[in-house]
């Protein structure tokens, strides 16, 4: 139909008539849109921002990072005599306020062994007259400790003071600056390694619930319904139950008097019990057994649409069973094969409960690491970018499960 | 066992009887596991483990202690009404602006539509550490973290996305001229929306409900970072009990789970073949 059939006022009539249905279905998401966007998108934005925002040693001693603006380290030199005298008097207040530890803490990270030095030289401070340390500040600093007159010591107050840092991610990465500002990688090799072990873990278990999930979901929809309906409900029930009742029963399992091995020792199979809770087995073997129905429920509905007399043509016509499965059934069940791998690999990689409970030291992943950070260490700017390093990868696989499966085709139940 | 075709070879009957074999030891991997635990809750002892008496069947050595003491810990029934508590609230919140959402959604009229469920569904796609750590560093600034308020609305958050993806299946087949035959024949869209759509859609909309509550109800990490002790749910206390004293009333409390779990897939698979039973016409 063109536009030349239609008067004038009935087209404007029809793109009004639109655009009113478009602007009701903005009326119906947007309190959904607004909700998510306050309780969900500001505090992933957030989190974003701490990783490269860091007030506090900023917070600390304002004036004397205002005066430190001007002077640089390559000049070789200390910063002014007055910018001495300012941080004797902020390090004094600090002290009283029973906040140079933090201070100490804070710079100890750009110049390890800098915490002793500024812990001691506060507790001498404390009694120390205003007065005198307005004008003599820097003479009673280098009669506490010599370190003051060297310019690293400066340097490095200077560079903690940073607002806006990367530092963070440099950790992250395993990274570091040397005082010339080159970056090369540290010594110890951390939250690299860390990273790739949970890909590793993230990819055995994608690739355990392919190779057991694969013949259960064959049989399930090769099943006549009810058997097909009766033996779902097995697979089901652990869908539907608690994620820490199914961690609980691994413990159960798996420990040193646990279930397997009192039974296999009774059995006369071992006579040491086997070390199994705790392990980077436990970890692997308990998520598996968690994530398998996320494999095996997309798998069966795909395998459901799987005319059977195509497999059977093939064998009618002679091929073997073997490379008529591989080249006639598997490529027909690819498309529930990477949904349900794609979503085992992209729940496990970020998993936190369960290497948490039964993976000892072991078996820990990447979240472990952030959630240490946040709660044991506080060092809540790296976790921040340890996280959003995570939600980096996390986003490039929710990117390509959109493209290869489309986000709207999932389904639950 | 079944009957073959009789062109297979004895071989080919070997392969796939090994494949079913296969297929039954799966599902005993995937049933024993939450199966164990239920005996053990009635251990007489503080183990975890079966004890000699048990596997004699001698009753003594069998005993409801572990349940008694769930009733007698404060800590155990502060959690278990918190977690309802939380998940009425959180399911209430997701439910309400889910199903609004996926009418709008589903009606094919909405610019940037999939950008817009991109995001809707994030909440359920980002590692629940990240979002744990971000919701403690925004909450903290709105000054609700630690509150009941932070728990529900974290938890209606990562409620919402369930909603909108059952909710949108049940509204796949829906067909819009209703809602313009009622709204013709001079009824107002409240009373439309409650009288045409809701009926058709309600099986998805209580198993969007379902799936919400049960994600608030099973939600650890996020009441790790944001709750109080006094905001403590049941997962949470299974988790520190995991951690600091393992001792067999969290295997009570985990039978319990597991019969309220039995009950909500009973649910669920009830719903959905209503829900296939309207959307075939058959109602």
């Amino acid at each position: 139909m063109s536009n030349a059939e239609l008067t004038a006022d009935e087209v404007r009539q029809s793109h009004r008539h639109i655009r009113r249905r478009k602007v009701l279905a903005v009326m119906f998401v947007a309190p959904l849109l607004l909700f998510i966007f306050v309780t969900f998108v500001a505090p992933i934005g957030t989190m974003l921002y701490r990783s490269f925002y860091h007030p506090t040693v900023a917070e600390l001693i304002p004036d004397t990072l205002a005066e430190l603006d001007d002077w640089t380290a390559d000049s070789g030199q200390l910063p002014p005599r007055e910018t001495l005298n300012i941080f004797t008097l902020e390090l004094k207040l600090l002290a009283n306020e029973r906040l140079s530890g933090k201070l100490a803490e804070e710079i100890n990270r750009a110049l390890p062994g800098a915490s002793s030095l500024i812990k001691s030289t506060a507790r001498r401070l404390r009694r120390v007259d205003d007065a005198e340390l307005q004008s003599q500040g820097a003479a009673r600093l280098f009669e506490v400790r010599d370190d003051w007159q060297q310019v690293e010591v400066w340097q490095a107050i200077k560079k903690s003071g940073a607002v806006f840092k990367t530092d963070f991610y440099l950790t992250a990465l395993d990274l570091e600056r040397t005082p010339a500002g080159e970056i090369v990688q540290r010594d110890t090799q951390i939250y690299l390694q860390l990273y790739w072990k949970s890909l590793k873990i993230a990819f055995y278990i994608t690739a355990l619930t392919a190779l057991i999930g694969f013949p259960l979901a064959w049989y399930l929809a090769n099943a006549s319904t009810r058997v097909a309906n009766t033996l779902m409900i097995l697979v089901l029930l652990p869908f539907w139950t608690s994620l820490l009742v199914r961690t609980t029963a691994w413990i159960a399992l798996l420990q040193t008097n646990g279930v397997i091995n009192s039974t296999l020792i009774s059995l006369f199979i071992i006579d040491q019990p086997l070390e199994m809770l705790y392990t980077e087995f436990a970890t692997v073997i308990a998520m598996t057994h968690i994530l398998l129905p996320f494999m095996v429920l997309p798998l069966y509905s795909v395998m459901k649409g799987i005319d059977p007399s195509y497999f059977r043509a093939a064998l009618s016509l002679g091929a073997r069973p073997v490379p008529a499965f591989i080249r006639i059934y598997l490529p027909m069940t690819v498309p529930g094969l990477s949904a349900g791998a794609l979503l085992v690999f992209i729940i496990s990689i970020g998993y936190y409960i369960t290497p948490a409970l039964v993976g000892g030291t072991e078996g820990q992943m990447i979240s472990n690491l952030i959630a240490f950070h946040m709660q044991s260490s506080n060092n809540w700017e790296l976790a921040a970018a340890l996280g959003s390093l995570l939600l980096l990868l996390i986003t490039v696989l929710y990117w390509l499960y959109d493209r290869l499966v489309g986000i709207s085709n999932l389904k639950l139940g | 066992m079944a009957h073959y075709p009789s062109y297979f070879t004895l071989w080919q009957k070997l392969g796939l009887t090994g494949v079913k074999l296969t297929a039954w030891l799966v599902l005993l991997f995937l049933i024993l596991p939450i199966l164990v635990i239920i005996p053990l809750s009635f251990n007489a002892e503080p183990y975890f483990t079966f004890t000699d008496g048990m596997l004699a069947l001698d009753p003594d050595a069998y005993s409801l202690r572990w349940y008694q003491q769930i009733w007698h810990d404060d800590k155990w029934l502060l959690s278990i009404k918190n977690s309802f508590y939380i998940g009425f609230m959180a399911t209430l919140i997701a439910t309400v602006l889910g199903t609004t959402a996926a009418i709008g959604l589903s009606s094919g009229q909405l610019p940037l539509q999939r950008m817009i469920m991109a995001l809707l569904l994030s909440p359920m796609i980002v590692p629940l550490i990240i979002t744990a750590a971000g919701m403690f560093f925004f909450y903290s600034q709105l000054d609700i973290a630690g509150s009941y308020l932070g728990v529900i609305l974290a938890h209606a958050a990562l409620g919402t996305p369930f909603v909108v993806i059952t909710v949108n299946a049940a509204l796949s087949g829906f067909d819009y001229s209703l809602v313009r035959a009622s709204l013709g024949l001079g009824a107002k869209p409240v009373y439309t929306f409650f009288k045409v759509i809701m009926p058709l859609i309600r099986p998805g909309v209580i198993s969007g409900a379902l799936f919400a509550f049960v994600t608030s109800f099973d939600e650890v990490i996020v009441v790790l970072f944001l709750a109080g002790p006094e905001q403590r749910t049941i997962p949470r206390q299974m988790f520190s009990g995991l951690r600091e004293e393992i001792n067999p009333t969290i295997l009570a409390v985990a039978t319990l789970l597991v019969l309220v779990s039995a009950l909500l897939l009973l649910t669920m698979e009830y719903l959905r073949a209503r829900g296939e039973r309207i959307r075939s016409g058959q109602y």
